[in-house]
This record gives C-alpha cells, structure tokens and sequence, in this order.
C-alpha cells in the first residue's frame, strides 16, 4: 500500500508491530541491512511552499530531489549542499527523494564553504516511533526555539522518526564558476595547497583531489571569479590552470558522486577528519592498498580497498581513535556490512545519549533498528 | 512573571554546600556572601533579580567536572552563566541555584589557520576570539551586537546571530565541537577539527539549548579568511511595503550581501536626533553591505543599486570610503542606545519570513497605539529576524506588564506568520510561556524528553525554556 498522508504513515506506524524499514526512493543503501517491513515515504509528494524572494522550500518528504531541483533552478536557484546522487556507487534504481537527503545528511563538495545538508534544513515534520506526529523549527533562517531537533533529525537515517516533511534554504545559481586545477601533486602537497586557497579571502567553494588532479572551484560574479582566479594564480595558487563553464562543473559533479569509484569494485569508505590528518591517514593505511579521494580540503576521504575480512574496518578506526573523526563504510557486501559496524562506533557516553535518545523517540525499537549500530 | 519557589531545604543547606565547593575549587572561587551575590542576581533582562545560593567560578573543565559532581549529589539547580548578556533571562538564578559563571575559562587553547579552526575555553568573549587570529588575517564570523561582552558560552546556549549571519550563518553554522560537562560531572567530547558527526547529530541539538543539556567548557569553532574589503550602500524609502519588496527583490538577485539591516521611521527619528549620521527622515531605511575587493564591491553595489532604483528610493547612498562607511553604519549602530535615552526599552526578537515584513511592520504599528506604548523597529532583513524596541517607563506602575504583554502579541503574530519566537536570543524566561504558540503539547513533550536523557534529575537550568507547568513535575521528582 502506498501511504500518501502523513496521517497514513502515522496510522501504519502506530500499527507495525515489528521492525519498519524506513525507505525514501531508496537510492542510498547504506547501513546494516534491516530486516523489516518496508515503510516508504514515496507517496507523499509535493513542494508545498516556495518563496525564492525569501530563499525558502518547503516540501512533503517523498518528493523526487530531481523534482526540487528543476523548480529551483528555473528561478535560478539550487540547494547549495550539493547533496549526490550515489546511484552509480551504489548500484542502486529509483528516485533519491529529498526527505532522504535530509535523513542522511547528504552533502557534497560545498559543504567545506556553505554547510552541510544539517546547515540548509530549517525545519521538519515527522512521526516518531509510536506513531506521533511531530514538528520542530519552522521555514524562517533563524529558526531555533527549543531544542534544534531538526539537526537532530538530519543525519539521524530514520532512526529517530520518520520525516513528512522538511523546509529548506536555498541559494541562488551563481552566474560561473570555474576551476583552478593542477596534476600531480602527492596528497600532501594537493592538502597545502587547498588550505592555502582556503585561507585566502577568495571565497572557495570546493577544494579536492582527484584522479591525481588537485582541483579548486570558485563561484560568483563573472568578472569577480575571473579576478579571485588570477589573485590565486599569482599566488598561492602558482602553475595551476583554469578550467570553466561545463568542464568545470563535471568535475565537481563527478567528485560529488564519487564517480571514479563507481565502476571499480571494492568497499568505499567516507572518513572525515582534520584536514591536514587526510593524506597521513591514507599513508597509515598502506597496506591495504587503498584508492583515495580528498574532498574537503583534505577533510574528507573517499577510500577505497578491497572487500575483505572487515574491510579494512579495525585499521581505519584505530588510527582515528589517536588523531579524532569518524569513517562511515558507504559501499560494501551485505555481508561485510552485516559484521562490521557501518557508522563509527562512538564512545561509551555518548552511545549512552545517543541509545536514550532513541528509547525516547522509538521507545518499540521499531524504526531502522540496528541500521546505524546498536 | 513566576518562577519555581525555591526548595527550603536547600536554602537551609547553604553552609554546608558552600563547604562543598569550596572544597572542590580554589580559594576565591566560590562566592556566597549576600553582598557579593548580587551581581548574579539578573542577566541583561533586569527587569527580573533573584540572587542566587552562591556563585561558583572554575577555571577548568575537571573545576567543572567537580563541581556539577558536588552540585548533582546535593541536588542543587545549576545556572550556568557566559557574561550575563542575555535579553531573555538565560541566566536568571532562583535563590535555591548555584550560578556556574564561566568568566575564568577563557584561555585560547589551539590556533590551527591550516585547518582554519581554533579552540578555546568557552568564556572567552566572541571579539577576543576574533582577536586571536585577525593578525593571521581570520575572523569568527557570527558576530552579536553584545560581541564585545559576551561569551562563546553564551553564544552556543542561545544559538546567538548577528548582522553579517546572512551571509555566514549563526553560531550552529561555526561550531564544530564541544567539550562539555553533563549534570552529573561526567565530561563528553562532542565533534571536534573535524566535520559533521559519524552518528547523531548531538553538537547541533546541544547548540541552542540554553546551558540545559550541559555546561560547554571549550569549543572548537570555524575561522574564515576575512575579505579584502567591505562597503555598504544606503537606500531610504517612503514605504515599508517597497523596502520589503526590495529586500526581496536584492535576495532573489542571487546577490548575497553579507548583511541587509532594516529601521523604520521611529527609529531614523529616534537615532537621527541621538547621532545625527544624517539619516534621510523617511519611512523605511535599508542598509546592505557587500564585501569583496575593490571592483568585486564596486560590481555588487551596481546591482543592488539598480534594483533600488526600480523601487523609487527617496534616498540612496552609496559608500566610496571607509570614511561613509562608518558613517552610514553610525546610525544603525547607535539606534539601540538613541532608543535607550528617550526611555527604558525591552527589546524583543522574532523571526518572520520576509515577505510577511509589511504586514508585520503594520500590525505592530496599530498594535503600538493600542497598548499606547512606542515601538521601533530595527533588524536584520535579509534573514527576516526582527528586533522591535518597545519603549516604556519602568517607573511607571503597570508600564512594565504592558510593555510585555505587547511584547507577547508581537511574537505572536510571528509565530502566526509563519515566523518563530525567537531569531537569535534564546527562550529564556522570557518567552517560556509563550512556547505553547508555536509548539503543541506532543512537540513540547519530545523536546522534554530530551531533556530527560541529558539532565534526567532536572537541575540543570530548569526553569527555563518550557512553561513551568509543563515541567513542574520533572523539576519536582
């Protein structure tokens, strides 16, 4: 049955009497498989307020993030997280919906300057796991009174609630962009380099390294991106080139959706860490053998290693128990992900919040159990 | 407006708790003295004073650690306390509370420009953590008009904004980690150098909770690389319809000024006369700032410029010097001090969505000559958060009650549009009661369960934030 009310999926929850798989359009197949009935929130479509005057987008959860998309950017805006599409990495069908963009979290390359998806979200409407309907935030900028449940909410994979609906900020389409790009730098070099841009007042949007490519995206005004990629031409940036227009915004595009993984095989993780720490961690890692992608300025590492044992599991998260942050194991088999724990395993006091949290919210353990780890 | 009455068996403990944290905590770093006491008996809500059971006053997190340990095993409220800045009574005390003030926190603990991050103790004011790291060229962008007083502590328990949020985002936006204190001393690392977290997003619902989940005693938060420059323009306009429309207008542009202020009528008058900045007398005034380099600014303010045009300003000024600048920044500024000399003045905020600016700025004003009490209105636009100062005369008997009821319509109303109780200064006790207008019963019931999992004994800051009857219970058990 598809539920297309709110009220529908409140009722179907408040009936389940076990485990719920909570599913958007299914596109991000990440986490320890549940095994439980399936509750999707496809069919409950529709944006229902947008103010592109007042940078605002309020939509029910199902709606298709292609549909939001072509709205926006007929007036000439988008979602500035940049949230991918992981249907190549993944080897998943379907319609990623926007309600499972905001459940995951899912940022891109633009997160570094703009924010996260957690940064753009204002406001959320879900039902919790007894079946109430909830609501937190609103669909103004400034949008805390009471506790900030929609962060909560954001990156919380359906386990706290299931969302009806979410308001967004969105931004404006700058008018170009372009790419200063430079082969052949080790990671180490491509990470000082980035940090070097991003600490320059030039306003930089995306700072990577890819297919041994060290790439540093601007946007804005014609005539001010030409100038910020001259000023970084001159200096810190000295020997890179500029890549525009199309060209430019495939690589981005292409990092966004961690394409060079795509049609290799192997587990791919993402770790966020400091991003100085990012080559060491890779160099740590040898013996693995990994393939790396430093998005974030260095901060974020798309590994990839063979779909072995753990998949490399222990090595990684002893290593950042010394140095700090947190690897989620984004592709593996079924069978990988069923032993090792997908999300980083957190400390003893904050598993402790994190369980009481949930006991609150899903007091029956029925929504996405065991799907971020215990 | 009520508070819990305070636990007569904790008064009649004082001695011996005030024993206990001293015990724990150098000499000095206990205040008891009813004398001395009196400085923490309000925050910037004065309108409100109790002095607490005593003050404490560590300089570490383990001081921290211990005493909220002490304070857990005798059951004692805890009030923690930034610089007391607050408008909301965040850090109003009852006299069975102990103020946790984090004025001796505020060591720099680690600058890192290559990761554009620095950590400090959280009661270091939010300028000094700018000045820190302006020589390196960096700034820590959210910026409060109180920026020169109050505390990053402060800053994360209210979640607090500014001027230039538009473009930067709040506090939530820069704040990468925490280390924090529980209730019952236990001390968790939430987040850090690092990005986004691997689980629940447990930094976020702890920024803006208002010192009731945890007492933050360092933080890690997000520097930027200041821009080359900044120049603002000034647009005067015979209607608060047109400035709106034209805020609307700018936003759409796809233009993203770093700040777009906005002040009525009352309020030109009222600054014009205080600082003479040499403010056109009109209706609706709009200042908007763009940074960049030199041409990068001179390109923006064409475009904004032009937009403004189209709206018939009756002004438009457009800075070319650092000289102008200033001077258009005077008034905007200087208002809250201009409205401060006509009378005594509480200073409301609220968020609306922008387009609702007209209709809002209308009620309030029909609103003004009902309760027969001057408003002015000066904000922050370009993200719809409103600051109307509502002039009244606190020696007036029954002034006070009335200034607050309209203060309470007005918030109302921004509920009602669409908008939320409050932008960027928190509940406190100020906007308790009105929670129940833009929450219900179920949505204010999640948000104590919350609670429940953080602080399960209630002691910390519980008197806020909720209305009392919704958690008197909690607060009781």
């Amino acid at each position: 049955m598809t539920l297309t009310t709110e009220a529908d999926l409140a009722e179907a929850i408040v009936a389940a009497n076990g485990p719920l798989r909570v599913q958007g359009g299914g596109t991000r197949d990440i986490g320890a498989p549940v095994d439980g009935a399936e509750l999707s929130t496809r069919g409950l479509t529709g944006v229902t307020l947008y103010e592109p005057g007042a940078l605002t987008l309020v939509a029910r959860a199902g709606t298709p993030l292609s549909e939001i998309e072509t709205l926006l950017a007929a007036e000439g805006q988008r979602l500035a997280f940049e949230p991918g599409d992981m249907r190549a990495l993944l080897g998943t069908k379907g319609a990623s919906t926007i309600g499972g963009v905001i459940a995951t979290n899912a940022s891109g390359p633009r997160r570094i300057q703009v924010g996260a998806a957690r940064d753009f979200c204002l406001g959320v409407r879900f039902v919790d796991g007894q079946g109430q309907v909830l609501k937190n935030g609103g669909r103004v900028m400034k949008n805390v009174t009471g506790y900030d449940l929609v962060k909560l909410m954001t990156g919380s994979w359906g386990t706290l609630g299931v969302l009806t609906e979410v308001s967004l900020k969105v931004l404006a389409i700058p008018e170009t962009e372009a790419t200063l790009v430079c082969e052949g730098q080790s990671a180490e070099t491509a990470v000082t380099s980035m940090a070097a841009a991003l600490g320059s007042p030039f306003d930089v949007t995306g700072a990577a390294q890819m297919n041994g490519q060290t790439m540093i995206r601007l946007e804005g005004l014609e005539q001010s991106v030409a100038y910020r990629a001259k000023a970084l031409q001159d200096g810190v940036l000295n020997g890179f080139d500029v890549v525009e227009g199309a060209a430019s915004a495939a690589l981005w595009s292409d990092l966004r959706d961690v394409t060079p993984f795509a049609g290799k095989d192997g587990a791919v993780w993402r770790i966020s860490v400091k991003p100085s720490d990012g080559p060491a961690l890779v160099r740590e890692l040898g013996t693995m053998s990994p393939d790396a992608i430093y998005d974030w300025g260095g901060g974020l590492v798309w590994l990839r290693v063979a779909d072995e044992g753990d998949a490399g599991a222990q090595m990684i998260r002893d290593d950042l128990s010394h140095i700090g942050g947190h690897a989620t194991l984004i592709r593996a088999s079924a069978a990988t992900r069923a032993s090792v724990p997908v999300f980083h395993p957190e400390p003893a006091p904050i598993a402790a919040l994190t369980q009481g949290l949930r006991a609150k919210f899903d007091p029956r353990g029925i929504l996405n159990p065991g799907l971020m780890g215990a | 407006m009520q508070m819990p009455t305070p636990d007569a068996a904790i008064l009649a403990r004082k001695d011996q708790i005030v024993k206990r944290l001293q015990s724990v905590l150098p000499d000095g770093a206990v205040v008891h003295d009813p004398i001395q006491t009196r400085v923490y008996e309000c925050d910037a809500l004065t309108a409100y004073k109790c002095p607490p059971l005593c003050a404490v006053l560590p300089a570490t997190t383990a001081e921290v650690s211990a005493v909220m340990r002490v304070c857990h095993e005798e059951g004692v409220p805890v009030v923690p306390r930034g610089a007391g800045t607050s408008l909301a009574g965040g850090a109003l005390p009852t006299a069975d509370s102990v103020i946790l003030g984090v004025a001796r926190l505020n060591d720099v603990l680690e600058t890192d420009y290559a990761n554009r991050m620095i950590r400090v103790q959280s009661g270091r004011t939010n300028l000094s953590v700018t000045g820190a790291v302006e020589e390196e060229g960096f700034f820590y962008a959210p910026d409060p008009s109180s920026q020169l007083a109050c505390a990053i502590a402060g800053n994360i328990a209210m979640n607090s904004g500014g001027a230039h949020c538009l473009k930067y985002g709040v506090t939530t936006n820069n704040l990468m980690g925490v280390t924090m204190v529980m209730a019952d001393g236990e001390v968790v690392e939430v987040g850090g150098a690092h990005l986004d977290s691997g689980g629940l997003d447990l930094l976020g619902l702890i920024c803006g909770s208002e010192g009731q989940l945890g007492v933050v005693t360092e933080a890690t938060l997000r520097i930027l690389a200041k821009p080359e420059g900044a120049r603002p323009v000034l647009v005067g306009f015979d209607s608060n319809e047109v400035a709106g429309a034209c805020v609307s207008d700018i936003i759409k542009s796809g233009i993203l000024p770093v700040a777009i202020e906005f002040m009525d009528r009352p309020c030109i008058r009222a600054t014009e006369a205080f600082a003479g900045a040499g403010y056109p007398d009109c209706e609706a005034l709009l200042i908007i700032e763009v940074e960049g380099s030199d041409a990068e600014i001179d390109d923006q303010l064409a475009r904004i410029v032009k937009i403004a045009r189209a709206h018939n300003p009756v002004e438009l000024r457009e800075s070319t010097s650092a000289e102008e600048s200033a001077k258009i920044w005077l008034g905007r500024k200087s208002a809250f001090g201009a409205m401060g000399q006509i009378n005594d003045y509480m200073c409301l905020d609220g968020t609306i969505p922008v387009s609702e600016l007209p209709l809002v700025l209308r009620r309030i004003g029909e609103m003004s000559k009902e309760y027969g009490l001057d408003v002015g209105n000066v904000f922050h636009a370009g993200d719809g958060n409103m600051h109307p100062l509502i002039l009244f005369d606190a020696n007036k008997p029954g002034d006070l009650e009335k200034c607050e009821a309209f203060g309470a319509d007005i918030l109302k109303l921004c509920v009602e549009v669409g908008g939320c109780l409050t932008g960027e200064h928190g509940v406190g006790v100020e906007k308790r009661d009105l929670m129940v207008s833009q929450y219900n019963q179920t949505d204010l019931e999640i948000q104590l369960a919350v609670k429940d999992v953080f602080d399960p004994a209630w002691l910390l800051n519980p008197a806020k934030v909720f209305p009392l009857a919704s958690t008197e219970t909690r607060r009781a058990s």
